[in-house]
C-alpha cells in the first residue's frame, strides 16, 4: 500500500505537481433488513481503490481507480495532472495551502464488540424481535427493523511528507413502524440514528423494548388531532433538534459553501465572512454550537482529516455569537485562520470536501429537559423528524416531525399528527430560551449526509440534550 | 447483445460458476465496469476536477428460500471466490423464508437505440474545462460569475443468472448544469443532458443561465400565498420524481403507502406521465438491474392511475411479470421508474405565460423533500429565477418563496401544457417534461433573497 502511494506520489511530483496527496481506502459494510416477518434483505460489500490528489500550475486535478497496480498508480497520477493542467485554463486565483505540522500517526475507533464478527443468525434475531413487536400491534401495517455496518480503512500519504493509516468503524439501526388508514400514512421510527461504535452500541439501543414504545403511538397518530395552524412555543426533543443543528448551523457554516464553491448544486451560505468579524449574532446567549472531531462515539470523529489536518474541537457559535467555521487548507487561510480539518471524502474515489464532524449544541445546566416542559405552560413537543428543506442560503427552513405533543400547563399532553414548523434560522435560534442539560444529551450519527459533485455521503455527528424556542410558525400548509 | 466483452462480465461468469459449484440453486450477477469524470466550476473558475475508474461485481445468492447478496469491486479470482462464499453464508445464516424469490428467466430483449455515444466516451478534461470556460464566458457578458458541472460518464453494465439470463448494454451520459449568479444576489439556472456530449451546446446553455439571472436582478419580495403558476421544465421534473419516489412504484402500492390505485382520478385530463425507457428522448436502456427488458409503463392516463412499475419480487406478489424496473440487489426500496417522462401539450411557452391572470414562473425547486408522502405533499423552495407575472405580462423577478403543496393537487390544477419537451436530469434519473401552467400552487414561507 505504501508503495503504491510512494509511486503515485512519485510520479504526480516528477509530472509537476506541486503538491499531491494519495489516499488508499479500503471499505468493508454489511447491512440487513428485516420487514413483515421476514429477512427483506441481507448484503455484504467490499470496496478498494486509491485516489490521487494535485495542485499543479495553482489548479486543482484528481483521478482514482480501483487497479492497485504500480502502473496503474501511474497513470493515474499522470491522470491528476492532466486534469490539474485543464483546470488551470479556467484558473483567477491560484490555490494556497495554509502552513500544516506533519501529520503521522494511526487512529481506531474504539468498539467492544466487533459488529463484523457477530454472526448473521444473531443480528437478524435481535432485528426480528423488534420487527415482530411491532407487528403485533394491532392496526400496524407493517413493520421494519435494520442495521448496517461499515468498516474503512484509510490510508493518506502526501508530497509534505504526512504520513496517517486510520480504521473507521460505524453501526447504524433502525425501527419503523406504519399504521395506514385510508390516504392517513403514520410512521414511528427509532432511533434514527449510528454511531462510531462496535455491536454493543445496536445492542443497548434495546430495539425491542422501544419497538413496543413507537407501534401505538403510530396507530394512536392515525387519529389524533391535525397540527393546526399558528405561532407557538414548541419545545424539540434532541430526536429533532439535531437535524436542526445539522441544516440550520452545520451546513452553512462549511466554509466552501460559504466561498460559493457548492453554489451550483446544494447552494451557499447566509453566514458570509463579514459576520465572523462583526460578531454576528447567529443566536440567543444560550446557543453555544461545538464542531468536535474527537467526540467519543460520534461519526464525526477521526485522527486526521483528508488533508493529514488534526482532528479539533472549536465553537460556531459561541454564547450566540458566530465564531468560526468548518474549513481546509485553502479556505482557512483567506479568513486568516489554519484549517479546523474537516475535510473528508467519501471513499477512495472521491475528493475530500469540507464536511461536518461532530456538530453539538452544547447543554446548558440550569434546567433538565422535564424542567423546560414544566415550565412551558402552553406549546407543542416535537419529535422524531419525518422531513427536512431549507433554502439555497440555509435561511428559510421547515421541518416535519413524526410526532408532537401538546403542552399545558407545564405538562405533556395529547398526540398531535403530521406537525410541521418553519422560520428563518437566526430568528429561530435568537427564540432559543432554554437548553436543557446534560441529563438528555445525546449523541446522534447521521449516515446520510449528501454534498458534491459527483454526490458524497457522509458520516457526521449531532450531539442535542432537547431546546425551547418562542413565537414559532407551526401547522404550514393546507392539510 | 453480447458483443461488448468486459473485465467485470468475464469475473461475472467465474462467480456464477463459484455460487453454482457452493451449492447456489439460483444465482444472479450484476456487473458494472466504467469510466466517469466530471469538470466543477465556481466563482467563474475551475475550482474541482476530478475523473475516475471502477469496475464491480454484486452476486445474489439464493439457496431455497434464502437470499444472500455480496459485491466487490477486487476481479481476482481470490476475492471472486471469497465473494461467492461470503453470500452463501449470509443465505445460509438467515431463517427459511415464506416467500421464495425466483430470478427472471431469460426473455427477448431489444437493444434499444442510442443508448451510448463515441464521443461521450472520448471526452478529455480539456474538452471538459472548453465547455466551462464557454459558460463562464456567457456569465462574463453581462457581468455575472458562472457556477455549475460538466459531467460525462461511460458505463459497462449487464447481468447473468443461473437460468440463462445474459445481458450487456454500454450506457453513456453527459450533463452540464450552470447556475450563474451576481453581486444583487440575482440567479439563473440551466442545464442540459445527453448520451452524445456534442449534442450539448455549452455556450447556449451558459447564455440560458446567464440571461436568466440578467432578468432576476432587483428581485422584490412579495406575500407567499395561493398563486397560479408556470413551472419550467426543470421544477416539473421535480413534480415527476417526487412521485415516482412516493407513489409509482408496486412495493409502494403493495405495503398502501402510495396514493396510485388503478382508475383513481389524481391529475387533470392533461396529464399523462408513462415510463418508457425505449424512447431516445430520454436516456434509453433496454434492461434493469435484473436483467428483464423494460417495459413502457403508463403511470397516469389523462388524469387516471393506470399503472406501477414492478420488479421480479413485487411482480411475483402481485401474480403478473417485471415491468423491467428492479433496482441492484440488496433492494428494499422495490422497483422504480428510471426514465419517465410527461405527454407534451400544446401551448407554446408564450402562451403558458400569457394564461397566467396573476402567479408566478418557476424556473426551478430546491431541497424538496415530501411532509407527507401518502398525500404527496411537499415542501421546499424556488430556486435560481422566480418571476411574476400579471395579465399574461412578466413584470419583473421577486424573491424566492418556499411552498408548501400536494403535488397530486398541482396535477389536478395543470391548466396547460407545453409543446416543448426538455431532456432535464433529475436527481435519481432523466426526466423528460414539457413546462406546465397550474391554476394554484400554495407557496407558505418567504426568504431573504
Amino acid at each position: 500500500m505504501q508503495d503504491l502511494s510512494q509511486r503515485a506520489l512519485d510520479t504526480a511530483v516528477q509530472r509537476g505537481a506541486t503538491y499531491a496527496d494519495v489516499r488508499v481506502v479500503r471499505r468493508s459494510e454489511e447491512s440487513i433488513s428485516v420487514k413483515s416477518g421476514r429477512v427483506d434483505a441481507v448484503g455484504s460489500g467490499e470496496t478498494e481503490g486509491f485516489g490521487v490528489r494535485v495542485i499543479v500550475d495553482g489548479a486543482w486535478g484528481f483521478a482514482a481507480s480501483s487497479v492497485m497496480t504500480a502502473p496503474e498508480a501511474d497513470r493515474v497520477a499522470a491522470q491528476a495532472v492532466r486534469i490539474a493542467r485543464a483546470s488551470a485554463t479556467a484558473r483567477r486565483r491560484a490555490v494556497v495551502l495554509d502552513d500544516h505540522q506533519r501529520a503521522e500517526g494511526t487512529y481506531r475507533t474504539p468498539y467492544a464488540v466487533d459488529p463484523f464478527t457477530v454472526s448473521v443468525e444473531d443480528k437478524v434475531a435481535l432485528l426480528l424481535e423488534a420487527e415482530r413487536t411491532i407487528a403485533s400491534t394491532e392496526g400496524i401495517a407493517f413493520g421494519e427493523a435494520s442495521y448496517s455496518a461499515q468498516r474503512e480503512w484509510k490510508s493518506f500519504a502526501a508530497s509534505d511528507g504526512s504520513a496517517t493509516d486510520q480504521e473507521f468503524t460505524h453501526v447504524v439501526a433502525s425501527i419503523e413502524a406504519n399504521a395506514v388508514d385510508g390516504d392517513e400514512l403514520q410512521r414511528r421510527s427509532y432511533p434514527d440514528s449510528g454511531q462510531a461504535a462496535g455491536w454493543e452500541w445496536v445492542v443497548g439501543l434495546d430495539l425491542a423494548g422501544n419497538a413496543a414504545r413507537i407501534a401505538p403511538e403510530a396507530v394512536a397518530l392515525l387519529s389524533a388531532p391535525q397540527c393546526q395552524p399558528g405561532r407557538r412555543t414548541i419545545v424539540l426533543d434532541p430526536s429533532q433538534l439535531y437535524m436542526q443543528v445539522h441544516e440550520s448551523c452545520g451546513h452553512p457554516s462549511e466554509l466552501d459553501r460559504v466561498f460559493g464553491t457548492e453554489a451550483s448544486y446544494a447552494g451557499t451560505s447566509f453566514l458570509t465572512t463579514d459576520k465572523l468579524a462583526d460578531g454576528f449574532r447567529y443566536g440567543s446567549d444560550l446557543v453555544t454550537i461545538m464542531a468536535d472531531a474527537t467526540s467519543p462515539g460520534g461519526m464525526g470523529t477521526f485522527g486526521w482529516d483528508d488533508e493529514g489536518v488534526t482532528a479539533q474541537r472549536a465553537p460556531l457559535v459561541q454564547d450566540g455569537i458566530l465564531a468560526g467555521y468548518l474549513s481546509s487548507r485553502e479556505t482557512a487561510p483567506r479568513i486568516g485562520r489554519q484549517s479546523s480539518g474537516a475535510m473528508r471524502a467519501d471513499g477512495w474515489d472521491r475528493i475530500p470536501l469540507i464536511r461536518m464532524t461532530n456538530i453539538n449544541l452544547l447543554p446548558r445546566d440550569g434546567m433538565t429537559l422535564a424542567d423546560i416542559v414544566a415550565d412551558t405552560d402552553d406549546g407543542l413537543y416535537l419529535a422524531s423528524n419525518r422531513s427536512w428543506s431549507i433554502d439555497d442560503r440555509r435561511l428559510n427552513f421547515q421541518f416535519a416531525t413524526e410526532v408532537g405533543y401538546e403542552i399545558k400547563g407545564g405538562k405533556l399532553g395529547g398526540l398531535i399528527k403530521n406537525p410541521t414548523y418553519t422560520g428563518i434560522t437566526y430568528e429561530f435560534w435568537r427564540s432559543c430560551d432554554a437548553v436543557a442539560d446534560d441529563s438528555s444529551y445525546v449523541l446522534f450519527g447521521t449516515p446520510n449526509c449528501g454534498k458534491g459533485e459527483p454526490g458524497q455521503v457522509g458520516h457526521v455527528g449531532h450531539g442535542a440534550s432537547g431546546a425551547r424556542f418562542q413565537d414559532v410558525q407551526v401547522g404550514v400548509g393546507k392539510w | 447483445m453480447t458483443e461488448i466483452r468486459t473485465e467485470a462480465q468475464a469475473a461475472a461468469r467465474k462467480v456464477i460458476a463459484f455460487a453454482t459449484a457452493a451449492g447456489a440453486t439460483q444465482a444472479e450477477v450484476l456487473f458494472s465496469e466504467g469510466d466517469s469524470a466530471l469538470t466543477r466550476f465556481a466563482n467563474s473558475e475551475i475550482h474541482q476536477n476530478v475523473a475516475q475508474h471502477d469496475a464491480q461485481v454484486s452476486l445474489r445468492f439464493i439457496d431455497g428460500r434464502r437470499v444472500g447478496c455480496a459485491a466487490t469491486n477486487r476481479l481476482d479470482d481470490e476475492a471472486l471466490l471469497r465473494l461467492a462464499d461470503r453470500a452463501a453464508r449470509i443465505a445460509r445464516l438467515q431463517p427459511e423464508q415464506e416467500e421464495a424469490l425466483d430470478l427472471p428467466e431469460p426473455a427477448p430483449i431489444r437493444p434499444v437505440a442510442g443508448a451510448s455515444s463515441q464521443a461521450t466516451r472520448e471526452a478529455s478534461p480539456e474538452s471538459r474545462a472548453a465547455a466551462a470556460r464557454e459558460v463562464i464566458a456567457a456569465a462574463d457578458a453581462i457581468g455575472v460569475m458562472a457556477y455549475g458541472s460538466f459531467n460525462t460518464s461511460v458505463e459497462r453494465v449487464g447481468v447473468l443468472n443461473s437460468r440463462g439470463v445474459d445481458v450487456i448494454e454500454e450506457r453513456t451520459s453527459a450533463e452540464l448544469i450552470a447556475v450563474a449568479m451576481g453581486g444583487d444576489r440575482e440567479a439563473g439556472y440551466a442545464s442540459a443532458a445527453a448520451i452524445d456530449v456534442s449534442d450539448i451546446d455549452a455556450a447556449a446553455v451558459g447564455r440560458e443561465a446567464a440571461a436568466r439571472a440578467r432578468d432576476s436582478r432587483g428581485a422584490v419580495a412579495i406575500e407567499p400565498g395561493d398563486y397560479q403558476v408556470v413551472l419550467e421544465p426543470y421544477a416539473v421534473a421535480d413534480l415527476l420524481e417526487t412521485l415516482g419516489y412516493v407513489g409509482f412504484s408496486a412495493l409502494a402500492v403493495q405495503e398502501e403507502r402510495s396514493f396510485h390505485e388503478p382508475g383513481r382520478v389524481v391529475g387533470s385530463e392533461l396529464v399523462t406521465i408513462v415510463d418508457d425507457a425505449a424512447d431516445p428522448a430520454g436516456l434509453p436502456a433496454s434492461f434493469d438491474y435484473e436483467g428483464v427488458a423494460k417495459e413502457r409503463v403508463v403511470l397516469i392516463e389523462r388524469g387516471v392511475c393506470r399503472d406501477v412499475v414492478y420488479d421480479a419480487q413485487t411482480a411475483k406478489r402481485a401474480g403478473r411479470r417485471s415491468t423491467g424496473h428492479g433496482l441492484p440487489a440488496p433492494n428494499t426500496f422495490g422497483p422504480f421508474p428510471l426514465n419517465m417522462q410527461m405527454a407534451p401539450g400544446e401551448a407554446t411557452h408564450e402562451e403558458l405565460i400569457r394564461g397566467v391572470d396573476r402567479g408566478l414562473i418557476v424556473t426551478r425547486f430546491h431541497y424538496t423533500n415530501p411532509v407527507h408522502p401518502k398525500l404527496a405533499i411537499v415542501t421546499g423552495m424556488t430556486r435560481d429565477g422566480l418571476f411574476l407575472v400579471e395579465h399574461g405580462e412578466v413584470v419583473g423577478p421577486v424573491r424566492n418563496l418556499r411552498f408548501t403543496q400536494s403535488y397530486l393537487d398541482a396535477l389536478a390544477g395543470v391548466e396547460a401544457v407545453g409543446r416543448d419537451r426538455f431532456r432535464v436530469s433529475g436527481d435519481y434519473s432523466p426526466v423528460v417534461v414539457p413546462a406546465v401552467r397550474i391554476s394554484t400552487f400554495t407557496f407558505t414561507g418567504a426568504t431573504e433573497h
